[in-house]
């Protein structure tokens, strides 16, 4: 399916700041003023509560193995095969990324492992955020 | 919704099912559009709402010489048309229109005269989160959530594979089914693996095809040719476009929400169900489905599976015409769920379920982010 290309994220106003901070290698979440809730993916209000003043917290990048899958159909841009992943970050939001560092097998990937980011290198602007086994 | 007000009065699929190159996306929804029309014997100027997803409903009002007064451009899926019989029951029980015309076509394999994008550009949610990852279309997105559910409930492998093996000995019965020969566990187990936990043989099949219905008023549908088949219950719910932040990844919201108010608005309890589709993009859906819907406990739909409730002879025929692991799946398979359960409630199913009375048909659309849920019967009370 050739529409399946390395899709490289293109930053809103709304996750600008999260774009810039992994670029600095920090993983930024946001949290609420009012609530406390703290969210993922970016936007400038509490999903919770609906409240607009929140604030932008660094994540400890921490984070457990919550899902996967090992995609088997080569890809262009990644080895073959590889995971995909959803992980549960220590701060309680979960997001899409790849566990890395480790064999892609479902010997190695265990859920709920302890993991911890990394960030990869895209493009000149963006930097993903990865994940590895804690240990490593 | 008052139940047993409207009813589906005209159906069909494509006059062919599976490859056709030589058909364009919109003449898919035409062919489809007027085999139901034949269905009922009424013409296009008989129809004043129109429905439809994949295309919008000006293309296939205008291709077909329709004069609306009433549209639905709902577009959340393979579940849309779910969608659409739940909203065009409302706008004729509302007075806004006599009789709706529901479409789908899609060239999903051939790709002829295709319009619709994937929506995940680099600038949404999808496509600055998930994208990136590597994520190659749905068997990498809604095969994800299923380790968690093994995980947590216990399901094995060989009972993921069940689901599979169940539906192509319904494929089996029908002679317009894409996949018809036997397979076993074993042969789901070495299928070529796609996305593990995920082989082929548990991945939807890519096919080109359509589907119509004609909607009226059960009154009007009185003077009508074919058996009417009353709309008892509905139910629509969206959840997230991103799989990542659906809030448990052993259940769907939407499926739970669209469900429940469909069992409410119906006021019929599960036994009472004869008949019972459940979209099947992927091999966990219907473990997710019988569970979200109330037939089965949390954690216990593989097991029933496995233990042949919904296989032929079994208690609850689910997937009949082989569903879209086995019958064909175009890209939005929720019209031919639509489909099927009419033919089971008019008696002319390949795979006729015995005294069949109701029947629900029961949509996801997107990966988990939207759902819609048809009941259905062929007596009005
Ligand atoms: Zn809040």
């Amino acid at each position: 399916m050739a529409e399946f290309k390395k899709q490289v994220p293109r930053p809103t106003p709304e996750t600008q700041h999260f774009w810039d901070g992994a670029k600095n290698q920090q993983l930024l979440l946001q949290q609420c003023d009012q609530c406390q809730h703290t969210y993922f993916p970016p936007r400038p209000f509490c999903p919770k509560c609906a409240s607009r003043e929140v604030s932008i917290t660094e994540a400890s990048g921490k984070a457990t193995l919550y899902s996967y899958v090992i995609n088997h159909r080569p890809l262009p841009g990644f080895d073959n095969p590889h995971s995909i992943a959803v992980v549960e970050l220590e701060e309680g939001p979960r997001m899409m990324s790849n566990i890395v560092g480790c064999p892609q097998t479902p010997e190695a990937l265990v859920l709920d492992m302890p993991l911890k980011v990394t960030f990869e290198a895209l493009t000149d602007e963006i930097n993903l955020p990865k994940f590895q086994p804690a240990e490593a | 919704m008052k139940p047993n007000s409207i009813a589906i009065v005209g159906t069909a699929e494509t006059t062919e099912l599976g490859k056709i190159p030589n058909l364009s996306q919109i003449q898919l929804h035409a062919d489809a559009a007027l085999n139901a029309l034949e269905d009922v014997g009424l013409k296009p100027s008989d129809i004043d709402g129109v429905a439809t997803a994949g295309e919008i409903p000006t293309n296939v009002a205008y291709y077909l010489g329709i004069t609306p007064t009433w549209v639905d451009g709902t577009s959340v899926g393979g579940c849309s048309f779910m969608l659409h019989v739940r909203h065009a029951a409302a706008a004729i029980n509302a007075g806004l229109c006599e009789t709706v015309l529901i479409t789908h076509g899609e060239s999903g394999r051939s790709r002829v005269g295709v319009s619709n994008t994937w929506p995940r550009g680099a600038t949404t949610l999808a496509g600055q989160f998930e994208m990136p990852f590597g994520v190659a279309g749905p068997p990498t997105m809604f095969t994800i959530p299923v380790l968690r559910y093994m995980k947590e409930y216990g399901l094995t492998h060989e009972q993921l594979a069940m689901v599979s093996v169940v539906q192509r000995e319904w494929a089996a019965k029908n002679p317009r089914a894409s996949f018809k020969e036997p397979i076993t566990v074993e042969d789901v187990l070495d299928s070529k693996m796609i996305a593990y936990p995920f082989r082929k043989l548990q991945c939807c099949l890519v096919t080109d095809g359509g589907g119509a219905l004609i909607l009226t008023s059960a009154e009007r549908a009185k003077d009508l040719p074919q058996k009417p088949v009353y709309i008892r219950g509905t139910g629509e719910s969206v959840e997230t476009p991103l799989i990542s932040q659906m809030e448990d990844f052993t259940t769907s919201k939407a499926f739970r929400v669209s469900g429940q108010k469909a069992f409410e608005e119906a006021g019929i309890k599960h036994s009472d169900v004869d008949h019972l589709m459940i979209y099947d993009a992927f091999a966990h859906l219907p473990i997710y489905g019988l569970e979200d819907l109330g037939f089965c406990d949390p954690g216990c739909a593989g097991e029933f599976i496995a233990g042949r409730n919904t296989a032929p002879g079994g208690q609850l025929p689910l997937n009949t015409n082989g569903g879209g692991l086995s019958y064909m799946h175009s890209g939005m398979y929720g019209m031919y769920a639509l489909q099927e359960s009419v033919r089971q409630l008019r008696g002319t199913a390949a795979a006729q379920v015995e005294n069949a009375k109701i029947s629900i048909a029961h949509g996801v659309g997107g990966m988990f982010a939207a759902s819609g849920t048809i009941i259905m019967s062929n007596e009005q009370l």
